[in-house]
Order: structure tokens, then sequence, then C-alpha cells
């Protein structure tokens, strides 16, 4: 049994992998390390990993190196499959397009209300496709 | 949050620029720039006067493929571009000692933006190294201090932007029109009012430090106004410089792009200038302004090895100020490593003014182009730092697993010369 839900594209890509859900927003630049663990001691997920996740966060936060640190985790594979977000951070949105244009790896960056995003659940799989022309992007639970 | 579908017009130039029309280095920046708009919903471009690029700073080979395919590609920057801080002193090499990759990519990054046309700034103080946008302008500033003094000190127009983006405004020449660049977004929705606390607390530029962690806390990312600060720019009581630490500071804290002091700051000669409907009001105690100090320091220590100041750079006024209170006083103790980070260009007005010289005698050291929280400087063994800067203290523990010390300006030299953390707690009573 699958269910959709629908939001918008921050940015374009399809990913499939299992969720891992933030109760706050973390900042890449001091809170993420290289491997993707979040390294901010005062981040209630402290030591969480991301790599090959699809990455739940209500907001971004902190540096605006942050693009620079998204887009290093995308080339290296140390990064999130996929971001879904309840208010789309540009900080992040710019490292995936960065990302796409150096490394030809489009990850998806997917917007949803809260009456969506309420439905992502930490550890079980979703199918993430987020299209460029329509902006309007499903995560098929 | 909207989920209509975004309806961006691009001008007729700015649609061959993305088709490629003026080289592949802009049709890239300009595919950023779109992707960017048509995240945020914007619904336009707007040409920008000048950028200020964050990117030079080395983080990883992403930085460093992007900047230097831009170079590749033949990219130049359409508007004046000066750079913020790099990895490496390139004026006194020998005060960087950071791994030999970081080093070489990080020299590297900062070549590649010279051949994108930036200017060789080196400073996240670009704005008093000669870089003043006009109020009202909008430019495409990155750097968490750069962007609050531009938008609150200066009233020119800037979104909060970060690496990447800072160049491919500056390859375009446009940016999305969103954020900080609408009227609307720069009213502010919190006042905070210290008329309840006595001005003498305000007499430190140290306390302005301690301001911008309860503007940053308080915050966040939202639009503040400051009422019933003392004095005004002219008559020494709020310095430009007591505006730029505390902008850093709640940049650093929270995620403060713009704020109004009002009566000080340009956009705001009255509250009800900037001020939106239904905004939060709150009154600010003593207590308020002395626990965010407290956020500032990570030991109570009397413990020194070291002092650091200049982050943001230093202007010419605070190394008038510094040389003013060394004086003919005696020198640093000897153990104690005493750093100041600038800018290359007022390094050399400082010279000339006479005010380096008092300094270096004393036994300091200068830093440009980069800074001591972010690279390699500080000797190895270095573990309890004072500094009289709110961003130094806020990032450095962190960021190179030492001790923190907020001080005053006079309690820093004084420390210095004592070998030991000298405290003047009557300037927080």
């Amino acid at each position: 049994m699958s269910k959709v839900l629908t939001g918008k594209t921050s940015h374009p890509g399809v990913a499939e992998g299992e969720v891992l859900v933030l109760t706050e927003p973390v900042s890449f630049w001091g809170g993420v390390n290289h491997h993707g663990e979040i390294i901010d001691v005062h981040h209630a997920q402290h030591k969480a990993k991301m790599t090959n996740k699809i990455l739940v966060m209500p907001s971004g936060r902190g540096s605006s190196s942050a693009t620079a640190v998204l887009a290093e985790l995308i080339r290296t594979g140390d990064g999130p499959l996929g971001i879904v977000m309840l208010q789309c951070d540009t900080i992040l949105v710019i490292g995936a397009l960065v990302s796409a244009e150096i490394y030809g790896i489009s990850m998806p960056i997917v917007e949803l209300a809260q009456a969506e995003y309420g439905q992502l659940t930490d550890g079980t799989n979703v199918v993430i496709a987020a299209d460029s022309q329509t902006q309007v992007a499903t995560v098929t639970l | 949050m909207s989920l209509a579908p975004n309806q961006l017009v691009l001008t007729d130039e700015e649609t061959a620029m993305l088709a490629g029309a003026q080289g592949e280095a802009v049709a890239m920046c300009m595919r950023i720039i779109v992707g960017v708009a048509k995240a945020n919903g914007a619904e336009k471009l707007i040409e920008i006067e000048s950028a200020h690029a964050d990117g030079t700073l080395y983080h990883g080979e992403a930085g460093l493929d992007f900047t230097e395919k831009l170079v590749a590609l033949g990219g130049k920057v359409k508007v004046k571009t000066t750079t913020n801080v790099g990895s490496l002193d390139l004026l006194h090499p020998t005060l960087v000692h950071g791994d030999e990759i970081t080093m070489a990519h990080g020299r590297r990054l900062m070549d590649a933006h010279i051949a994108l046309g930036c200017e060789p700034t080196w400073s996240c103080a670009p704005y008093q190294a000669g870089h003043r946008p006009a109020f009202g302008s909008h430019v495409a500033w990155a750097e968490s201090n750069a962007i609050a003094f531009v938008n609150s000190v200066l009233g020119a127009r800037s979104d909060r932007y970060g690496d990447f983006l800072d160049l491919s405004a500056a390859v375009t020449g446009r940016v999305p029109f969103g954020g900080l660049h609408h009227d609307a977004a720069r009213k502010a929705v919190l006042v905070l009012d210290f008329s309840k606390i006595d001005s003498k607390m305000f007499s430190e530029d140290a306390a302005w430090a301690a301001l911008g962690v309860l503007l940053g806390n308080k915050a966040g990312t939202r639009v503040a106004a400051m009422v019933g600060l003392p004095g005004d720019l002219a008559d020494g009581g709020v310095t430009e410089d007591r505006l730029k630490g505390m902008g850093a500071t709640s940049a650093s804290a929270g995620g403060v792009g713009l704020f109004h002091v009002v009566g000080i700051t340009p956009e705001a000669p009255t509250l009800a200038a900037i001020v939106a409907p239904n905004a939060e009001h709150i009154v600010m105690t003593a207590q308020d302004v002395r626990a965010a100090r407290d956020q500032l320091s990570t030991t109570t220590s009397d413990k020194l090895d070291a002092v650091s100041l200049g982050t943001p750079h230093f202007s010419v006024d605070e190394f008038r100020a510094l040389a003013e209170a060394i004086g003919d006083g005696p020198k640093f103790a000897e153990q104690i490593d005493f750093y100041v980070s600038t800018s290359r260009d007022v390094l050399a007005r400082s010279k000339e003014l006479g005010y380096l010289e008092i300094f270096t005698n004393a036994g300091g050291r200068v830093l440009t182009d980069t800074c001591t929280y972010v690279t390699p400087v500080l000797n190895k063994n270095v573990t309890n730092v004072m500094t009289n800067s709110g961003k130094w203290a806020w990032y450095a523990p962190g960021n190179l697993g030492i001790d923190a010390v907020l001080g005053s300006l006079a309690e820093c030299v004084a420390s210095a010369r004592a070998g030991r953390v000298v405290r003047d707690e009557s300037l927080w009573s």
C-alpha cells in the first residue's frame, strides 16, 4: 500500500532511501562533518549519520558556507540522497544546483506543507521524484 | 508556503544569457541564479551594483572545482567584487601552519578568484577597506557579518547569500528579486527595548558583543529594531565598529541579516519608519546583557596564552584605540601571543599613521588576508584566549578547541601585560 505526498520542487531529481527525520535544523558548516555525521554537540541528534538517507528537516540553519559543505558531501557520496523540508532553505538549494552543474549529480530537495511533512516517519523507505518543469514533487511512502 | 507554480519572468537579455549568448560561464551562473529564483518563487531578477565573494576560504574540492570551472569557461565578474578571507596570509606566509593540501588548494582558490576579476581585498570587512555600497543600492554580498553590515549600517540591500551564489551573481550581474531586496521584508517584526538599562553599561565595546548575542538569540533570522540604546554615530556612543561587532555576533548566534538601531542606522530615523504591524516587543534588562556576555566566555580561569582581536577585521579606528591603550606602557608578557587580524588596506593606513609600530613594539603580531579563528595560526599549545570580539568568542572554541574569554579592549591589553586574565567587573554593573 503506497501513499503519495505532493509538494514543490526546490531542486529537481529522483531518489529512494530511508528517512532520517531531524527534530531541529542542522547547519552543514560546523554542524556536519565530511562523513555526513552531525557533529553539532547542541543538536538533539548529535552523531546521527545522514549518508545515503533521505534527510527530513524543518528548515535550514547557520553559516552560508553550508553551500560548499553540502556540495562536497554530494561529490564524495557522503551526503544525503535527497532532502525534504517544511521551509525551503536557499543555501542548500545552491549546494544542490552546483553539484548538478559540476558533477552531474542531481540531489532532489522538496518542500512539503505541514500536513504532508508530518506523515514522514523516521526509518521508513520513501521515493522522491522532483520535476523541474512543473515544479511539482512527489514523495511516495 | 505557496504551492502555486512560480512565474519567473526573464528579460530578453537574461533569456539570451541563459542560452549561452554571453558564453558558457555566464550560462552556468545564470542556471544557478534561475534555479534559486524558482525555488524561492521570485518573479524576476534584478541587477546588482557590487558583490562580495565568500567562497575564498577552502572548505573542500567542490568549491575549488566550481571556481576553477568558471575560470576555464572564461568567466569574468560583471560588477565590482571584493573577496573575503582566504585560507592563507599571502603577506605573512609563515604565520599560517595548515596542512599541505589545504594550503595548496587554498592558494589555488584565491588565485581563481583573481582570475575571475575579483579584487584582492581578502577581508571580511570590505566595507572598511574601500567598498561601501550606496544607500538603497542592490548588491550580492556573502559572509554573514558583511551581509548584516551592508544591510543595516549602510542601508544597501542584499539577501543572505552564500558560497557559489555570490560568484554566480557577480558573473551575471543579477540576483533573484526576493528576501531583503524587498521593502516589506526589511520591516522589523521584533522590537528590543533597552531603555531600562543604565547607558554606562554600553560604554565598552565588549557590551556590544553581548548585545549581538541577545539580538541573535531573540531574532534568529527575523528583522529586529533596537530602541533605547545611547548616543549616536557622531558623538562616540554607538560607533561604526560597535555596530560591526554587534552585527557579526548576532549573525553567529542567530541568522541576522538586517537589524535597525532606531535613531542611528539609516533606514530607522524613527521606530514608526521601520516597524511592521503587530511586531513583538521585548523589554531587556541589565541581567539579560550580563547573561549574554557570559555565553561568550567558556572559562572563568585566569590562565591566558593568547589575545586575538580583529574578528571581523580590525579598522583604522580600532588600531588607533589599541595604540592609545598601549601608549608608552610596558610590553606584553613574553609568553602571550597577541594577534590582530585585519585587511591589507587597513594595515597600510595604520602603518602610515604610526599605530602599527606602537602595537608591534609592544610585542603584537598582525595577520592579514585570513583570520585566527578559521586557519591554524595560534600555537598548538594555546588553550586560553582572550578577545573583545563576540564572533571570535562564539566560533573559536568549536573551531580551534580552545577556551575563550570575552573582555574589553582595555582588559585585553592589561591581561596581555600581566600574562593572566585581568577583569574590571565594574564595567558590567
